[in-house]
């Protein structure tokens, strides 16, 4: 069974990101960048699955600019197969997205596809779900656990009020939580070996596919900020000031 | 233009986001609420007292139960075509189906809505709250999500909009429900909670998360916990509070614990009053707190607890 695996490269979690002055956008020049961590996870995830489960080949894809290859290579080093780059340089939607990855799961039939339940730089968290409605297949979000089987996948579910376990037919997609596992580092001689794995790379024209926005970005802002509260000295002090200046018990 | 609110509910009662989702909708135009739910005409009959809501649209029907994204998607794309604009609350139940509509439609989804700025023009945070984007839409039909905190609950009248049931739409049978684990508690919903008290990795065990509960009792609180805390295991998942976990805006939230991780400040940051309480004084937690306490929690925790007797 083949499965693949969506990446995106972002702007890295831990940078505390700028707003450009003209409100176009956030600053990406001299950003550090790395894959989204809930695509790593997916990627893990598949990675296990082969391992443990079956899985006969996992291929990464990615859709951005040329810079996304060492996003890919990454996830080749962690273990998957071999790559493919949907190179563009516009900053797609996710619709668009889902309609190109729905073009490359029809080429290669893969069975079960996984991706991070959003990415972290535009938090949308839309492509799995637009993506099994573009299939028509079950869907599995912010999935926490992964039991595959040879016709269908048992999954658990975070939502609100706790955990749901899903029995979903495949071919399925499924959208990787944060607790769904721990990724790896990968090691040196890994690195070194995913650069000779297969890369290919292709274009949206290629796939056929219109990835004209409907959305347009008017403006991007800083949101306001909070004014510096103050430090109190002891528990009793804390509770007046609840009580008698914010009034809020 | 008619506007389309997707109720959320258990069943038996209306979830209290939705009022703030039908507040958002009144800035848009006449509010139908589709209440899809199994034995569910008590939330349909409640949902029509909500006020701007001009009718309800509801489907009693097994499928429906547990809010499967597959049936609930196919629902609401085949009704679609009667509203400019449709709009669920950004709850994991909205955030699971709402895609999923849009895509059926062929059209953007706008996720996490805090501010409807015109008919076609919506503001979202992006990058964890950091910025926020203002977009707009040249879709047809406006498939968005609203963030709950951001609008104010809309009143409940004495006389009813008119209720309508409607038929369901094809089962989706590749996807079946096993089991729910549901954690019932008898707190304030974290969402909709005037008060909060979370706990992070300072707390150091699950069994600590106790002393929280006696706070949340003398304040009518919820609990909540930074996703170090749900990471360690010291509670369930449906308490994380943060950028991929809950965004809560209550009236008071205190921090216990938590060091303040930007994935963390960007569920709760929209908060009125801020308490931090850490005895790390570097704490970023401390850099928007209103009040900050630098303190040994197993000190201040038991003596905040004595105060509020």
């Amino acid at each position: 069974m083949k499965v693949i695996v969506a990446v995106k490269r972002v702007i890295d979690h831990n940078v505390k990101v700028r707003v450009k002055a003209d409100n176009s956008g956030v600053e990406t020049v001299n950003v550090k960048m790395s894959m989204n961590p809930f695509d790593e996870i997916a990627v893990e995830e598949a990675i296990r699955l082969k391992e443990s489960a079956g899985v006969s080949e996992v291929v990464i894809v990615s859709i951005g600019n040329k810079q996304s290859q060492e996003t890919i290579r990454t996830a080749l080093a962690m273990g998957a197969d071999r790559g493919i780059l949907v190179e563009t340089d516009q900053e797609l939607q996710p619709l668009a997205i889902a309609k190109l990855l729905q073009c490359i799961v029809e080429k290669e039939s893969a069975k079960l596809i996984i991706l991070g339940k959003q990415s972290v730089d535009m938090d949308n968290g839309q492509t799995g779900q637009m993506l099994a409605a573009l299939l028509g297949w079950g869907q599995a979000t912010f999935t926490s656990k992964v039991e595959l089987h040879e016709d269908s996948v048992d999954v658990t579910r975070e939502v609100d009020s706790g955990l749901q376990s899903l029995k979903i037919a495949l071919p399925a997609i499924i959208t990787a939580d944060l607790r769904l596992n721990d990724p790896r580092y990968a090691s040196l001689p890994n690195i070194m070996k995913a650069r000779r794995k297969p890369l290919e790379v292709i274009t949206p024209t290629e796939l056929n596919i219109d990835v004209t926005p409907s959305l347009k970005i008017l403006k991007v802002c800083a949101p306001e900020r909070r004014t510096q509260g103050i430090k109190v000295a002891t528990v009793t002090e804390l509770v007046d000031k609840l009580k008698n200046e914010a009034k809020v018990i | 233009m008619n506007t389309l609110v997707i109720a959320e509910h258990d069943n038996s009662a209306i979830k209290e986001v939705t009022l703030s989702i039908i507040s958002a909708a009144k800035e848009l135009g006449a509010i139908t609420l589709l209440v899809a739910g199994n034995n569910c005409k008590g939330v349909a009959n409640a949902g029509a007292l909500i006020d701007g809501v001009k009718k309800v649209l509801y489907v009693d029907d097994v499928i429906y139960t547990h809010q499967v994204a597959e049936n609930i998607a196919a629902l609401v794309a085949s009704i679609a075509s009667d509203y400019s604009h449709i709009l669920a609350p950004a709850t994991a139940n909205g955030k699971n189906f709402m895609p999923r509509v849009a895509a059926l439609l062929d059209v953007a989804q706008i996720s996490d809505v805090i501010k409807i700025e015109s008919a076609d023009t919506f503001a979202r945070p992006i990058y964890a709250g950091n910025a926020l984007a203002t977009v707009q839409s040249s879709d047809a039909i406006k498939v968005l999500t609203i963030r709950a905190t951001a609008f104010d609950p809309a009143p409940v009248n004495l006389t009813s909009a008119s209720i309508e049931l409607i038929p369901s739409a094809e089962l989706f049978n590749k996807t079946i429900l096993n089991d729910e684990a549901l954690n019932l508690s008898q707190r304030p919903e974290l969402e909709t909670a005037k008060v909060i008290i979370s706990g992070g990795r300072g707390l150091a065990k699950g069994e600590n998360f106790s002393m929280l509960e006696d706070v949340a009792d003398k304040l009518g609180a919820a609990i909540g916990a930074s996703r170090a805390a749900v990471d360690a295991g010291f509670v369930a998942n449906d308490m994380q509070i943060g950028q991929t976990g809950k965004i809560v805006a209550p009236v008071l939230y205190i921090a216990v614990g938590i060091s303040g991780a930007i994935q963390h400040l960007a569920g709760m940051k929209d908060s009125k009053v801020i308490v931090a309480i850490n005895n790390d004084e570097e704490a970023p937690i401390f850099q928007i707190a209103d009040y900050g306490l630098v303190d040994n929690l197993f000190d201040a925790v038991p003596e905040l607890i004595k105060e509020l007797a």
